[in-house]
Parts: C-alpha cells; sequence; structure tokens
C-alpha cells in the first residue's frame, strides 16, 4: 500500500533523512518512532506530498507522489502534528469546507460528516466554534477531517499528544477499530501506545531508519545479539545471588525487590535450564524463573544505543 | 490545475466575513467615501448657489468633473489603503497557525488555492463598494450624472482592486506575520500608485517608464468615461505578474534541496 524506496532529504544543506526504505502493506497498523529530530515528520511530509524527496520514490496506493500527488492526496486522511485548525469556523463548517475539498459529492456530504461526528464522539460540538473547544475536542476534530472521506489510507503524527489519560484511551481505542478496516501510520514518541496499537514499528534515529518490524521480530533481533534476561524469585539475598556471577554465562545480577533478581545471560541455547541447574546447586530455593521480554521502550533504547555507537 | 478553487473561496469568503477587520474596513471605508462624497457634493452645491448669478460660472460647473471623477479617485486611494488590511491573513495566518500543511494535503492544487483566495477577496472588496451605492442615488437626485462616466469608473475601481489584491496576496505569501504583510502590502502599493509623480525629475525616458509603472496613471481614464484597452491591459498583466511570483513562492516547497 506504502512502499518508500531510498528515500532522503535535504533542507538546504541539513539532512533531515537519508536513505529511507520501507513498506507497508494493506491493513497494518504501523508506529513510526524515534526521538525528536529523527525525520518522522519529514518522512509524513514526503508521504502527504506536501513536500517532495531529494531523492528517492514513493508509491502510495500505486500512485507515485511526483507524477500524481493529488491522486495520492485524494487518498489519504491526514492529522497532521498539533492539530492545526481554523478556529474562525465551528465544527461542522470545517467538517463541510474538507468534505468540499476531498471532492465528497454535495448529495453525500451530510451524511459522510455525521458519520465522522458520530465516530470521533463530536455530536455536542458540531455547531461550536473550533477556537471555544478544548485541546481534546480540537484532536478529534483533526481526527474526523482526516476520516472524512473514508480514505484506505490513514497518516496521524501524534494523535495522542497533550490529552489527558481518558481522552488518550479513547483515541487509542477509535486507532484500533480503524485499524481492522484501514492502513494506518502513526507516528508516536509514547512507546507504550505503539505497542498496544501497532501490529508494526518502524523506528528512526537521525533521520535514518535503524529497525523495521513486528515486536515479536525486533526482539528476536536483539536477542541474538544481545543477553538473555530471566526473571528470578529465590529465597536467596543479594550477596549470595551476586555470586552467580562467577559463571561465565552469567552477564548480570540486579535486584528488583527483596526475593526477585533479573539476571543477564550471554545468548545461549538453554540457558535457563543451565540458570537453574546452577541457583540448586548452590543450594538456592528456586520459585520462579522465566524469560523476560523486552519491552518496547527497551528495544527502542537499545537501538539507539547501538545505531549511535555504530555512528560514532 | 484549478482543483480546490471553489472550496477554498467559500471558506476564506466564510472566514472574512466572520472577522471583525472586514467589518471595521467597511466601516471605514464607508464613513471616509461618505465624507469625501458629502465634502465634494457640498462644495458643488454653494458653487451652483453662486452660478445662479454668474453665467460663466455656470458653464464651467459640471457634476462629473466636480464630484463624480474627485469620488472615484478618492475611493480609489481609500482602496488602497484597505485592501492590504483584507489580503494580510490570506497566506501569513495560514503560515502561522500550520494550516497551510493541512491544505495543502488535501487534493487542493497550488492554483486552486491561490485563485480561491484570490477571489474571496475581491468578492469582499466587491462586496464594501455597495456603501457607494446610496452616494450614486444621490447624484440622480442632484442632476443628471453622466452613467458612461460611472459605469467606467467602477469599472476602473474593479480593476485597481485586481492589482491591489494580487499584490497584496503576494506580500501575505512571503511572511508568517500578518503586520509585516500589510505593510509590504501598502508601502508597496502606495510607492506603485505614486511613483508616477516623479516623472520630471527622470528625463524623458525614465520619466515615461515611471508614468507608465504608475498606477495612478492608469485611473485617470476612467475616471473621464473613456475605456482605455492599454489600460486594462495593464492592471491584468499587473495582476498576472504578482499572481505568479505568488505562486512561485508557494511552490518553493516542492525544491527538492
Amino acid at each position: 500500500m506504502i512502499q518508500v524506496k531510498g528515500v532522503t532529504k535535504y533542507y538546504g544543506q541539513r539532512l533531515a533523512v537519508k536513505d529511507i526504505s520501507f513498506e507497508i502493506m494493506q491493513g497494518r497498523v504501523v508506529g513510526l518512532l524515534g526521538p525528536n529530530g529523527a525525520g518522522k515528520t519529514t518522512i509524513l511530509r514526503i508521504l502527504t506530498c506536501y513536500l517532495p524527496p531529494t531523492e528517492g520514490s514513493v508509491l502510495v496506493a500505486g500512485i507515485d507522489s511526483q507524477k500524481d500527488p493529488l491522486g495520492i492526496r485524494e487518498k489519504i486522511g491526514f492529522m497532521p502534528e498539533n492539530v492545526p485548525l481554523y478556529g474562525d469556523m465551528s465544527v461542522l463548517q470545517f467538517l463541510g469546507f474538507v468534505a468540499d475539498s476531498k471532492g465528497i459529492a454535495a448529495r453525500d456530504r451530510r451524511y459522510e460528516i455525521s458519520k465522522v461526528i458520530s465516530q470521533c464522539g463530536l455530536e455536542q460540538q458540531e455547531k461550536r466554534l473550533i477556537r471555544h473547544l478544548s485541546k481534546g475536542q480540537r484532536q478529534r476534530v483533526g481526527l474526523a477531517q482526516a476520516l472524512l472521506g473514508n480514505p484506505q489510507i490513514l497518516i496521524l503524527d501524534e494523535p495522542t499528544a497533550g490529552l489527558d489519560p481518558a481522552q488518550v484511551l479513547e483515541i487509542r481505542q477509535l486507532v484500533v477499530e480503524l485499524g481492522k478496516e484501514k492502513t494506518v501510520l502513526l507516528s508516536t514518541h509514547i512507546l507504550p501506545e505503539a505497542s498496544q496499537v501497532c501490529n508494526e514499528v518502524i523506528i528512526l534515529n537521525n533521520g535514518r531508519l535503524i529497525a523495521q518490524g513486528t515486536l515479536s521480530e525486533l526482539r528476536e533481533k536483539l536477542k541474538r545479539s544481545e543477553e538473555m534476561r530471566f526473571f528470578v524469585r529465590t529465597n536467596a539475598d543479594f550477596k549470595t545471588m551476586l555470586e552467580l556471577k562467577n559463571e561465565n554465562f552469567v552477564v548480570d545480577v540486579n535486584e528488583k525487590q527483596k526475593g526477585e533478581y533479573e539476571i543477564l545471560l550471554k545468548p545461549e541455547v538453554d540457558a535457563s535450564g543451565k540458570l537453574s541447574k546452577t541457583i540448586v546447586e548452590k543450594g538456592i530455593s528456586l520459585f520462579e524463573l522465566r524469560s523476560m521480554e523486552l519491552s518496547l521502550e527497551e528495544i527502542f533504547v537499545r537501538l539507539l544505543i547501538y545505531e549511535d555507537g555504530h555512528t560514532n | 490545475m484549478l482543483k480546490g478553487l471553489l472550496p477554498v473561496l467559500k471558506k476564506d469568503v466564510l472566514i472574512m466575513f466572520y472577522s471583525p477587520i472586514y467589518y471595521v474596513c467597511s466601516l471605514i471605508f464607508a464613513l471616509l467615501s461618505g465624507y469625501f462624497f458629502y465634502s465634494n457634493t457640498a462644495y458643488f452645491g454653494i458653487l451652483s448657489l453662486q452660478a445662479s448669478g454668474d453665467p460663466f460660472l455656470s458653464d464651467i460647473l459640471n457634476l462629473s468633473d466636480m464630484v463624480v471623477k474627485p469620488f472615484f479617485g478618492n475611493i480609489m486611494v481609500i482602496l488602497l489603503l484597505l485592501v492590504p488590511l483584507l489580503t494580510m491573513r490570506s497566506f501569513a495566518e495560514e503560515k502561522k497557525q500550520g494550516t497551510i500543511e493541512l491544505l495543502f494535503t488535501y487534493p487542493i492544487s497550488d492554483w486552486g488555492c491561490l485563485l480561491g483566495k484570490f477571489f474571496a477577496v475581491i468578492l469582499s472588496y466587491l462586496a464594501m463598494l455597495i456603501w457607494t451605492i446610496p452616494c450614486i442615488v444621490i447624484l440622480t437626485f442632484l442632476g443628471k450624472p453622466d452613467w458612461g462616466i460611472i459605469s467606467s469608473a467602477y469599472l476602473g475601481i474593479f480593476l485597481a482592486g485586481l492589482a491591489f489584491t494580487a499584490y497584496g496576496l503576494f506580500a501575505s505569501s512571503i511572511t508568517e506575520n500578518q503586520i509585516v504583510s500589510a505593510v509590504i502590502a501598502f508601502g508597496g502599493l502606495l510607492l506603485l500608485w505614486a511613483v508616477g509623480w516623479m516623472k520630471r525629475l527622470g528625463g524623458e525616458l525614465m520619466g515615461k517608464i515611471l508614468e507608465y509603472i504608475s498606477m495612478a496613471t492608469h485611473t485617470e481614464s476612467f475616471a473621464i468615461g473613456i475605456i482605455d484597452t492599454r489600460d486594462v491591459f495593464y492592471f491584468f498583466m499587473f495582476s498576472a505578474f504578482w499572481l505568479m511570483l505568488t505562486s512561485r513562492i508557494l511552490q518553493q516547497r516542492y525544491i527538492k534541496r
């Protein structure tokens, strides 16, 4: 549905993104992650044909962005960061303008607008001026305008930025629902949000793509090159558990709380078996041993550290 | 190529008529044009009374020369001051608020957007001219106004309005600050209006160039009932030039590096 090949973008002499390539299949919800200045917004602006790439190509729904940018804009719904809206218009007037711009036929306009108002919970606000709305309500108007016209591809830039927890939950649930029918590309800083909502993630750093894939794929990738982590619950004190570091396959032992430890091992086949045997041989009662999966935050941080190490 | 012209036109007209700036401009225009009309007709009235006893004076008294021509000349200058206030937010406000990014991710072409905004300001400008209608009605009770002169004067105002708006949109497109946009528009228009006054200082060739460039030169014929195609051409070319430049400004974001 979205194919990005070798995209590079310079703003004058300043490099924004370099040689970015990825593909997003139909029906996927993909998170675009990265620290500030990574190039996420640049990529979204190129996908929405607001800016052209300096090099490379972009195909959205089979349309080349250089040849038919208006064609691409007809296929997508875009919600920019900070949701810029026309404050002097009411919600209905603004959505009417958007419907008109997107070429929705006059006879279908009322139905389409009612549908997105209902989807985004804006029934009570439809006649209010946008400048009188709260931040959360404005975000929902931003999402509503992206949904107008029932585009098959949604591109959302920080859709939950600045919202309170209840509103964040609402928007996330809405995105999950939308993801069942549409292709969604979601740029976010909030890693738990990406792990809850997205099927896969694309991670950018300093304008480069450093990882792409599902969470399982990224964990596997890191497991092969990094330590294995285990959660252990025993009756031993920390001083006793630290003796495990004398074993050559143990990298580190960290105490999480009394009786609960995180143990890092070198990547090995049957590392857990070796660990449990060693603990028992030391006369320590082992109550629980399980592998600890890396959270998305940990994957993200480790990839950034790895990338920065290689770059330096 | 003009995709999105109508939606942008409707949006900008809606926003314009919700804006207090428009109503303040209309009020100022109504007050000033009404004042100038009153002062011209009052002076004409005094001279008419004097002329009742002086046949020489009554021969030279002319409603068109003494009321209509200066009235429309004054309107032109008032509009030169006010149109920058109508155009200042067209692009500057969109850039400052970030809505320009939203606008150019809809299926709206650059020219569709530009001409939509252009015609929106023209419509607002024409709506302001409604305040001149009562003056024209009064003229019909004062005497026998020459409808040819009045029609050509309105055409001149319309064409000048196209030019003022095109330049004002250019000024709005090069800044995010509305005040800066208004100052650039007002300063530029005033310079282009008055540059012909320096024709005697510039030598023969330069004097002719300055006279041709000056907008004031090209409005004179309309005020006396002459529709000179050279003047019509001038205003269309002037408008087209600044619209082209504005489109180039909008297309700067397409520069690949």
